[in-house]
């Protein structure tokens, strides 16, 4: 049986009348147990023993095309079986949800770094010293583009991104105060733990990958593709995810590369990336040039926003970091004026991190507002609370929920945010300059097809099962909740089946859209399991409470287990409708945090930070407040240490190691509060939840920059803040 | 990584034999089985020293401490001596690395780990340190962690130690054995070479020798700091770093040892800023001189030329806090 919803119209707050008492609570992730202790397996750990071993050979010319592979040579080392150059390799990883073969063909060489062989062998020690000394010749094309501000780069516009509204030229100059300012961001790595893996095996026609990805049902077709068949003959498995944050969305290099190497050796083929190559060969955050104008009258009350970005990725490929996202919705103001420019570029494919757009957009827009209060004289938080908009500023639409005025409030009482010095280097502990920072926090809301079985079996246990992923965000736990809850039976008897094509096609972890989705999926298969129990009942659903197995109906108990005499099963499926489109919807947040930078190296430590966020109805409050932790502590990384270096001289990434790509470690990680709001938004879902893994890191990174303003009166608007750019401003000794 | 054949040392023979023959010593492993991974180092043998009796920490006859080769950075920084006598040492251990890194990296090892330098690591990159006469990529490129002082056109790159930093300004002794079983000691300072036309070549050690020990002379009453300026918290190489023993009678400077970290190919000493400030009162002035001294021939190549004023700070601030001068 299939429960079809396509959200058309608001829902009601069925959740808030099941009496299970699940939902919402703080539960500890499920898979927990099982990842400390090792039986969680990730790709790179299955397989019997008999496979083979892959490494992916890499191009070391920034653009050109590869005339010959030594191949007699290579072949010739110890334990090599196979050198695969099949055109069906992929050059590029493939952007989330492409859904089809990525840019293939490893012979032109678009940048350094990109795959360009991979040799097999029977050890990973083995290949890789193949790999690593294969003798490669290459026709070497002079033209590459490795700096994206180079005016040389060819730049596209695409024209719907070029957007005028009223007319910003003459607001800027009307204006009582106005900010005019540039600012850049560094490319990025998502640097999950669990580098990039796949195992793949083949049974006559039909091939199994055992890989680390997160939208199953879009990489299965992207492998089909890549390798010429039918979709029917393949099978994607991903049960465990060891982070992906937007770098495994689609499929990467080494998945096609392992699935062609299992074909042609007739055997099991892992391929593993090296750290390096995971730096070199997966999605890249894009980096960013950004204008921002804002013009506001003597309240402070904005009168015109500009927003121009350039930002870059390779030739041809579709995706380009949608930096304006947020400044489109967040502040009220007339006049309005953006510009999206593509520099291309021979630099590693630039895809989807962690909220593409608002995660580098706002460092810039909530850095303007800062400049824009402290130039006006006005309170940051007051200065947001006075432009927050009461429809969409820019479309005839209205908010599904707003609560941005009431995190601002809140985050700045539950801070201390009045006992702020606004003059900028005032305040002193020895050798430490101490400051305060804030800034709002948006992130746009998105549904996704899903579906989801849910089994509920006749000893009143169930099964969930769909290929939806938990990259380490929550997934198995909130599933279970919600099944708990619908179906009024606690959690220990709820199992939950993940990553597996074979199971109903979920909406993939991605852009916060995979709770709300697939949760939503579970959601509607429980309701029908509903309607089956009262049929049985010969009641009406609305009359049922079931609480740890036991039905009040009527003023009777009954036990599930009981009533039942065989296995009830459906399939929820849900889809996105006008609600999508009729109105907007979003997640907001405030973010506050306190710095202390040192006034005589620069160095900047934080101190402590608070964001108040709201999200609809929050399935979890545990792991919901770990997602707002983990995007916080990445706003910590934007803010201060996170970098990925291009030699402009070849593109080629210097710092391609954990060691160099500084993300936060433990001492760089403050006392940390996130606070959810109490709200439901009935437009986003039937659960009336929205998306939380990407709100916490929107902004974050800016109250620290703020705060170092604060702090020192030094505007670092060139990410990341490290010594030497704060040090620039400090006072001589 | 290309196949090796693996040794275990029994005695200290077998180490300077194997090692003479090409081998390479293994102690943590911490810094050469990475190179290893990367084919920076290729050794066709290593030979593994962990099973000699080169552990322990003693006091000698002179009132100081040896330190054998095989002493972890942990166990080195935790002991009781460390601790009291010779606390910039514990300092600079702790603020090196990461836990788990020091619980297997060793005092040997740690002299003997080789420049953090990006191209170094990148055997697809030209590199005068890695293999001689192609170049140096980095004079022109991502440099932000070399060195500014002691370099040569051909090579830029600076020494990552922390310990060894503290170990130069404590005036250490490096108690090396030569394959013919003859001991030797060695200036911590005359171990390392500047990189002048052969950067291959960073130290003054023979084909065949081990490291056996640290020696610390007697210690010295002085007020130490170790102060580490970095990207991050922990677990970042020092951009700049200062050891300093100093120590203020009578209004006037009486014992003052300084050695710089980040900043030369080799922990960096210049006994002509000691000799500045001995036998002065404590001023900004007389700081300000002695980091004129430092940094009179400092070079930087763009992406490092911030390390000059940093290291003029740093270096202010140390002395100023351990002369108790307000800035
Ligand atoms: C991610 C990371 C971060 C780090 N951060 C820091 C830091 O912040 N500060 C810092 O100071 N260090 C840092 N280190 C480096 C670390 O301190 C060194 O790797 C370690 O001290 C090396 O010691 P080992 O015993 O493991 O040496 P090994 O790797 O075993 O050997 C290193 C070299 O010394 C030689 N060798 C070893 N012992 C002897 C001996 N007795 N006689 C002769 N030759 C010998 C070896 O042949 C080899 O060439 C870091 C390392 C890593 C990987
Ligand atoms: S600085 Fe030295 S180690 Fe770095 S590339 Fe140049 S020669 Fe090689």
């Amino acid at each position: 049986m299939t429960a079809h919803l396509k959200m058309n119209e608001s829902q009601p707050p069925v959740l808030d009348e099941m009496a299970q008492g699940v939902i919402g609570t703080p539960t500890p992730r499920r898979d927990g147990p099982l990842k400390v202790t090792g039986q969680a397996t990730y790709a790179a750990e299955v397989g019997d023993g008999t496979e083979a071993v892959g490494m992916l050979v890499r191009a070391t010319i920034a653009k050109g095309r590869v005339t010959s592979i030594d191949e007699t040579a290579t072949l010739a080392l110890p334990g090599v079986l196979t050198i695969i150059t099949d055109e069906r390799m992929l050059r590029n990883p493939a952007q989330g949800g492409a859904n089809e073969a990525p840019v293939q063909g490893p012979r032109d060489v678009a940048y350094f770094g990109q795959p360009i062989a991979l040799v097999v062998a029977e050890t990973f020690e083995h290949a890789r010293h193949a790999a690593q000394n294969i003798s490669v010749t290459y026709e070497i094309l002079p033209d590459a583009i490795t700096d994206f501000l180079d005016g040389d780069a060819p730049i596209e516009r695409p024209a719907a991104k070029q957007i005028e509204q009223g007319d910003i030229e003459s607001a800027m100059r009307d204006a009582a105060f106005s900010v005019d300012a540039t600012y850049t961001t560094p490319s990025q790595n998502s640097a999950a733990m669990e580098p990039h893996a796949s195992i793949a095996w083949w049974d006559g026609e039909k091939v199994t990958l055992h890989s680390s990805l997160q939208m199953l049902k879009f990489n299965r077709n992207e492998l089909a593709d890549s390798l010429g068949i039918d979709p029917e003959n393949v099978r994607v498995l991903a049960p465990y995810v060891g982070g992906g944050f937007g770098s495994k969305l689609g499929l990467a290099p080494e998945a096609v590369a392992a699935a062609l190497a299992a074909k042609e050796l007739g055997r099991p083929v892992r391929v593993v990336m090296t750290r390096p190559q995971v730096f070199e060969t997966t999605m890249r955050r894009s980096a960013t040039h950004q204008r921002l104008r804002l013009a506001a009258n003597e309240q402070g009350e904005l009168t015109a926003i500009g927003h121009d970005a350039l930002v870059s990725n390779l030739p041809g490929e579709a995706f380009s970091e949608p930096v304006a996202l947020a400044t489109h919705f967040l502040y009220a103001g007339k006049n309005r004026s953006y510009s999206h420019q593509i520099a291309r570029v021979n630099l590693t494919c630039a895809g989807s991190m962690r909220a593409p757009g608002e995660a580098v957009g706002m460092l810039a827009l909530e850095n303007a507002m800062d400049e824009l209060a402290h130039d006006a004289g006005i309170d940051p938080v007051e200065l947001r609370l006075r432009n927050i908009p009461e429809d969409h500023p820019e479309k005839d639409k209205k908010f599904s929920s707003h609560c941005l005025a009431d995190c601002l409030t809140t985050g700045a009482k539950r801070f201390g945010w009045e006992k702020r010095n606004p003059t900028p280097g005032a305040v002193r502990e020895g050798e430490w300059l101490i400051g305060v920072g804030m800034s709002s926090a948006a992130r746009g809301n998105i549904l996704h097809e899903a579906k989801a079985r849910v089994i509920l079996h006749s000893d009143a246990t169930v099964s969930v099962e769909t290929d939806m992923t938990d990259i380490g965000t929550g997934t198995y736990t909130i599933l279970a909740q919600i099944a708990g809850e619908m179906l009024g039976l606690p959690l220990d008897r709820i199992e939950v089946k993940l990553g597996d094509t074979d199971f109903p096609p979920a909406a993939g972890s991605g852009g916060s859209w995979g709770a709300g989705s697939t949760g939503s999926a579970v959601f509607l298969a429980c309701q029908t399991l509903r309607s089956e129990i009262a049929d049985l009942l010969g009641t009406d659903p609305a009359e049922l409470t079931i609480k740890d197995g036991s039905i009040i109906s009527g003023n009777v108990q009954h036990e599930l287990a009981q009533l039942l005499t065989r296995d009830l099963s459906a399939i929820g499926h849900i889809e996105p409708g006008k609600t999508s489109d009729e109105v907007e919807q979003a997640t907001f947040g405030a973010h506050f945090a306190e710095v202390a930078v040192n006034a005589v190296t620069g160095e900047t430590r934080v101190r402590r930070m608070l964001g108040v966020f709201s999200a609809g109805r929050i399935l979890n409050m545990q792991t919901a407040r770990s997602q707002c932790h983990g995007g916080m502590i990445f706003g910590i990384g934007s803010a201060l240490t996170e970098e990925l270096v291009h030699d402009l001289r070849d593109g080629h990434i210097v710092n391609h190691n954990l060691a160099e790509y500084h993300v936060p470690v433990n001492l760089d990680v403050p006392q940390i509060d996130a606070v959810f709001l109490e709200e439901r938004d009935s437009w986003a879902n039937p659960m009336q939840s929205k998306g939380v893994g990407e709100l916490g890191i929107s902004g974050a990174g800016a109250a620290i920059t703020n705060a170092i303003f604060n702090a020192t009166g030094v505007r670092v608007r060139d990410y990341p803040a490290t010594l030497d750019k704060v040090l620039k401003g400090l006072p001589e000794m | 990584m290309k196949s090796f054949e693996y040794a275990r040392a029994e005695t200290r023979l077998d180490a300077t034999t194997d090692a003479r023959n090409g081998a390479a010593i293994i102690a943590g492993g911490t810094n050469l089985l990475d190179l290893m991974k990367l084919e920076v180092m290729t050794p066709q043998s290593i030979v593994d020293i962990n099973r000699l009796d080169l552990g322990t920490i003693d006091v000698t006859e002179e009132g100081g401490l040896r330190i054998g080769a095989l002493v972890t950075n942990s166990d080195l920084a935790g002991h009781s001596t460390v601790k009291r006598d010779y606390e910039v040492l514990s300092r600079a251990l702790l603020a090196g690395a990461s836990a788990q890194l020091r619980n297997k990296a060793t005092t040997g090892g740690n002299l003997l780990q080789r420049t953090r330098c990006g191209y170094f690591y990148d055997t697809a990159m030209p590199c005068n340190k890695r293999a001689p006469g192609t170049g140096c990529q980095a004079k022109e490129g991502f440099n932000r962690s070399l060195a500014v002082l002691g370099t040569s056109e051909h090579c830029i790159a600076s020494h990552p130690s922390d310990m060894a930093v503290a170990m130069m300004a404590l005036n250490a002794i490096v108690e090396v054995e030569g394959h013919d079983g003859t001991s030797r000691q060695i200036a911590l300072n005359d171990l390392y070479c500047l990189p002048g036309t052969t950067p291959d070549i960073e130290t003054t050690l023979q084909p065949g020798d081990l490291i056996t020990a640290v020696r610390l002379p007697k210690p010295v009453e002085a007020s130490q700091i170790y102060r580490k300026v970095r990207d991050r918290s922990s677990y970042a190489f020092a951009l700049v770093s200062i050891a300093a023993l100093v120590k203020v009678e009578d209004g006037k400077i009486s014992t003052a040892a300084l050695a710089f970290g980040g900043l030369a190919p080799k922990p960096w000493r210049n006994s002509e800023i000691e000799a500045e400030l001995m036998g002065k009162a404590p001023s900004n002035a007389l700081f300000d001189r002695a980091a004129d001294i430092l940094l009179t021939d400092a070079q930087g190549y763009g992406e490092n030329d911030f390390k000059i004023p940093l290291a003029r700070r740093t270096l202010k601030a140390v002395l100023s806090t351990l002369t108790e001068v307000s800035q």
